[in-house]
């Protein structure tokens, strides 16, 4: 496939879209609103096509698109820093998964009315980077898409944020630079290091790197990205950070911002110095298990909706980076999985905590009781994406979930135990929440709540249908992911009765 | 021998330009004051485009002393253009609130002169004596708000460390000529390669009393001069632990002052710096560059650690450059006497950082000299709810502030990108890591004032929306245009300044190319 200029829109509609609603007055709220709409429409059917397109029989990097930006000057050498955009089987269903979360973020923000046009603005540069961290393939500018992405959020939870703001802006937007602070020093070092004099990772990619340096560099980008994902015990910012976001910032950023942590560590830690991997991911195999185990625990405790949600995308991002530990196809496999999963999971489930929250102006899950009867269809989505947590076979969850069970299972038995029996803590935090307050005993205090808007039933309708195609068929996702892979340096191939091959059908 | 004058051409008109100012406001009295902005304003751009046109190709020396090259042109052509923001940005807080306006333009003007020879000299004592205008100039303009005590109390400050350091200096240069016998860079450089080869043998022969008079003169006074020119000039840029005069000058001055104090005297400085230190001094990068390190390693940490206490905007922005002079210094220690093409990257790399910093920190400047208009204020909580009352200022602010601190989008990004790889490709791994850490800290004290303007309501009894002045507004859209502009797409900014730091190492490249010949 050369078809490298669809890579390119994908930076190019949204940003257009920011530019052009930076020319709107801001009185027209409805004319941003729909700009943002066309935009992410736009990017979504692009996404979709990328991923249908990308051709899995061929495998690797796919779309190559580059730029020359700077090069042939000083210390940079030919290709120095390029605009090179490309993706391979992991990329493919991360644009497509932004694409989906993009789009019912702005369905859902529809009913935004504070500084509606600042809003999208920002909205569109966060969705901008994290394509750009999807699809580029220079560290230049892979760092500034990271950074873009990140940086947003501290004025989207600043003005538009409930709940302790202040105090979860700072600390998210601190601790996500200070995670990247880390990926800077990274990047220079294997710049420097690589002597090669370009950013192109396609270069740095074919350079070995020695054991002696992998070692030292690896935990740079291991703990700088995994700051992102959720890491243990650098997490702290995600439940604060999640609970003072407004609704569609939180579903972008624990939906796709989060894995950008992790997909950071699989481009730049195990593509890049693979040679680190065997010291380091073990490490990161045992910390993904602990803030499973740790995260599930604390859900459990929460009253608040969006701090067990929050908690709960802690502990499935530890699924995320024990699959990656593996180091085996399956796990590995299992974890992008896992990214896609979660990702329209917990957008969902955001979607639907600020449903409620917009009308009952409170996240206490002990005030709530049978909102079934006055909300049918948030009891029902919602209760979706609880089943598609706790693990249910025919939803996503349980065939990414799965893949890092087995995975695990081959190398660190121990910690395969230990990710099941967080998967049966979900299933006690989640039931409880839908027992409680979905069903049980109606809350006269709730007669006037109403259900939930078009906009947000298009949105859950958008994040639903993949959690169940994956669930059901989750063969297009497996196609994609597994070749690429297999193609990892470094990654062990299991045999026997978990080959792929068992998994999938083939 | 005979001289050149069509070189310095410029330099004549400016000094021209600066008594014209001065002489019409006498003449006369009864134009109203502005147009002596404007005129001021449009004489400098003027010069900058006429000097660009007319002087790029040229490469030529003026006697021993100044150096016509593109490096002179490009520094010529940027301080232009820094004083011409400036005065366009001084014009309506001039009116407002300071009397005798054409000595104000005419002593901004001084200034840039010095800037332009500092630049472009060859030799201590005329880089000494450009310096010395550009200070006086600096010193009266700190104190031209005559009837506020903080103008005064900065100007005395300044002007009294600023003696000091020149004294500093002075003594430097006159013990590297007591060594060398030259004062021109051009002739000191080979000496210092002699001088410098046994140096540690001829420290350990002076310190033992051997009484052995070197035969070649007293080598280590080169060394002493060096770092007394070193601590001068670090006093000129404010380098920790030089600094103190900075934030009391900074918050004295009137605002536009502090911004040319900030973005012109920094750049002249950095561009003395940048030529004395690869044309003279390289050859001997390995006695100095662990000094220079330090020196910016403890400005980035200081700067920055201080700018977090801080509640006054301009003493906040005080202990922002300062702290962007440490990243400046990281290009100088970048140097690399043994690799000459890793000093020229160094080296273009200091002036791509030094331009977008300038850019930057003229657009914070003309916005808070907006809002200060208007305000009369300048705290940082005065800065509240600025988003409701004047959306354009805030964003100019919030996107300069993003920039300093390295965000991308922003001028700042690629520019700190740049000079750190820089520092990184010659080993100094620990100082580029120094470097980030400083930035990332940096960006906690910018957010809080962006959310000062972006979280809160407005306050007090003026809530209103207001206008801005339309050539200032001009002005910033040009500015924040600058830094969103160097932050995508640097390319060709940088290939001009790369194009231009090559003369630099010219002779620096023949010597090592001798040496590699023994």
């Amino acid at each position: 496939m050369d078809a490298g200029e669809a890579l390119l829109l994908l930076l190019l509609i949204p940003g257009a879209a920011m530019l052009l609603t930076i020319l709107v007055p801001s009185r027209h709220a409805n004319v941003v609103r729909w700009i943002a709409l066309i935009a992410t429409t736009a990017t979504l059917i692009d996404s979709i096509w990328i991923f249908a397109v990308y051709d899995f029989a061929q495998g690797g990097y796919q779309f190559d698109l580059q730029y020359p930006w700077i090069e042939n000057i000083g210390f940079l050498g030919e290709n120095g820093i390029s605009l090179h955009l490309a993706v391979d089987g992991i990329a493919a269903p991360m644009v497509l998964l932004n694409g989906l979360v993009g789009f019912a973020g702005v369905l859902v923000s529809w009913k935004i009315t504070h500084r509606v046009k600042d809003f999208f603005i920002l909205f569109m540069a966060l969705f901008t980077g994290v394509y750009g961290v999807y699809i580029g393939q220079d560290l230049f500018f892979w760092f500034f898409a990271y950074e873009l992405a990140v940086l947003p959020m501290y004025l989207l939870i600043v003005i538009w944020g409930s709940t302790n703001k202040e105090y979860g802006a700072m600390k998210l937007t601190m601790v996500l630079v200070g995670g990247s602070v880390l990926i800077f020093v990274g990047i220079f070092a294997v710049f420097a290091e690589a002597g090669a004099g370009t950013f192109d990772m396609a270069v740095l990619r074919d350079i070995e790197f020695g054991r002696g340096f992998a070692n030292t560099f690896f935990p740079f980008f291991m703990i700088g990205c995994g700051v992102l994902a959720g890491l243990f015990p650098f997490h702290t910012w995600s439940p604060d950070g999640h609970v003072a976001a407004p609704t569609a910032v939180s579903m972008l950023h624990a939906g796709v911002l989060m894995k950008l942590g992790a997909f950071g560590i699989i481009r730049l830690g195990m593509e890049i110095l693979p040679a680190g991997t065997d010291f380091w991911m073990p490490v990161l195999l045992v910390l993904g298990g602990v803030a499973a185990v740790y995260g599930a625990i604390s859900a459990i405790h929460q009253t608040d909706l969006k701090f067990v949600i929050g908690y709960s995308s802690v502990s499935h991002m530890g699924f995320v980076l024990m699959g990656l530990g593996t180091m085996n196809n399956i796990g590995v496999n299992g974890a992008v999985l896992q990214m896609f999963s979660h990702g329209v999971m917990t957008a969902l489930f955001f979607a639907m905590v600020g449903g409620l929250y917009d009308q009952a102006h409170t996240r206490d899950i002990r005030v709530f009781g049978g909102l079934v009867r006055k909300m049918p269809l948030f009891v029902i989505f919602f209760g979706i994406a609880g089943l598609t947590s706790l693990g249910l076979p025919g939803l996503s969850g349980f065939v990414a979930e799965f893949h890092i069970f087995v995975g695990t299972i081959d190398t660190f038995p121990l910690f395969a135990a230990l990710g099941i029996l967080s998967a049966a803590l979900t299933a006690i935090y989640v039931l409880r929440l839908m027992g409680r307050a979905a069903l049980g005993p109606f809350n006269p205090r709730w007669e006037n709540l109403k259900d939930l808007s078009r906009w947000e039933i298009a949105a859950a309708i958008v994040l639903i249908a993949p959690i169940i195609a994956m669930g059901i068929w989750p063969d297009p996702f497996i196609d994609r992911i597994a070749p690429t892979v297999a193609e990892l340096p470094n990654i062990d191939q299991i045999g026997g009765l978990f080959t792929l091959s068992s998994l999938t059908g083939r | 021998m005979d001289l050149e004058y069509q070189l310095i051409i410029p330099e004549f008109v400016m000094a021209g330009l600066a008594v014209v100012i001065i002489a019409a406001a006498l003449a006369l009295r009864n134009v109203d004051q502005k147009w002596f902005g404007y005129a001021t304003a449009i004489g400098l751009a003027v010069i900058a485009i006429v000097t660009a046109v007319a002087y790029w190709d040229t490469n030529d020396d003026f006697g021993t002393v100044l150096a016509v090259d593109h490096f002179t042109v490009l520094f010529r052509v940027f301080f232009l253009g820094i004083a011409f923001f400036t005065v366009l940005a001084a014009v309506q807080f001039a009116g407002d609130r300071l009397k005798n306006h054409a000595e104000f333009y005419g002593l901004i003007v001084f200034a840039t002169l010095g800037m332009m020879l500092l630049a472009a000299s060859r030799e201590l004592l005329t880089a000494y004596l450009s310096l010395e205008l550009l200070s006086f100039s600096f010193y009266i303009l700190v104190g031209f708000n005559k009837l506020n005590p903080f103008s005064n109390e900065g100007s005395l400050k300044y002007m009294l460390l600023g003696a000091f350091s020149s004294a500093l200096m002075l003594y430097g240069i006159s013990l590297i000529y007591g060594v060398t016998g030259t004062t021109t860079y051009s002739a000191i450089g080979p000496d210092v390669v002699e001088g410098t080869r046994n140096i540690a043998e001829q420290l350990a022969s002076f310190a033992g009393g051997s009484g052995g008079v070197d035969p070649d003169g007293a080598r280590p006074g080169l060394l002493i001069g060096l770092v007394l020119i070193t601590a001068g000039l670090g006093f000129k840029v404010s380098a920790v632990p030089f600094h103190q005069w900075t934030p009391d000058a900074y918050q004295g001055a009137p605002l536009p002052i502090t911004a040319f104090l900030s973005a012109g005297g920094k750049a002249a400085a950095f561009a003395f710096f940048l030529r004395l230190f690869s044309e003279a001094f390289l050859p001997a990068a390995a006695e100095w560059v662990w000094f220079v390190a330090i020196l910016a390693a403890v400005t980035m940490i200081v700067g920055n650690l201080m700018a977090l206490q801080q509640t006054n905007f301009k003493r906040l922005m005080a202990y922002s450059s300062i702290s962007q002079v440490g990243y400046l210094l990281v290009g100088i220690v970048a140097l690399d006497a043994a690799n000459i093409s890793q000093s020229q990257d160094a080296a273009s790399a200091l002036v791509l950082h030094l331009i977008g910093y300038v850019t930057t920190n003229i657009a914070v400047f003309a916005a808070i000299i907006a809002f200060y208009n208007r305000t009369g204020r300048d705290d940082i909580v005065d800065l509240r709810g600025l988003a409701e009352r004047q959306p354009f200022l805030a964003f100019a602010i919030a996107a300069a502030l993003f920039s300093l601190a390295g965000m991308p989008l922003f001028a700042g990004f690629a520019t700190k990108f740049i000079i750190f790889q820089a520092a990184f490709n010659n080993g100094f791994l620990w100082l580029g890591a120094i470097g980030v850490t400083a930035s990332f800290v940096s960006l906690y004290y910018y957010l809080m004032v962006i959310k000062q303007m972006y979280l809160y309501e407005p306050e007090g009894s003026d809530r209103e929306r207001f206008h801005v002045s339309r050539p200032l507004a001009g002005a910033l859209v040009v500015l924040v245009a600058g830094v969103l502009f160097i932050g995508l797409y640097p390319t060709p900014l940088f290939d001009v300044i790369h194009s231009s730091t090559e003369g630099l190492f010219e002779q620096a490249a023949a010597l090592s190319a001798a040496v590699m010949g023994q």
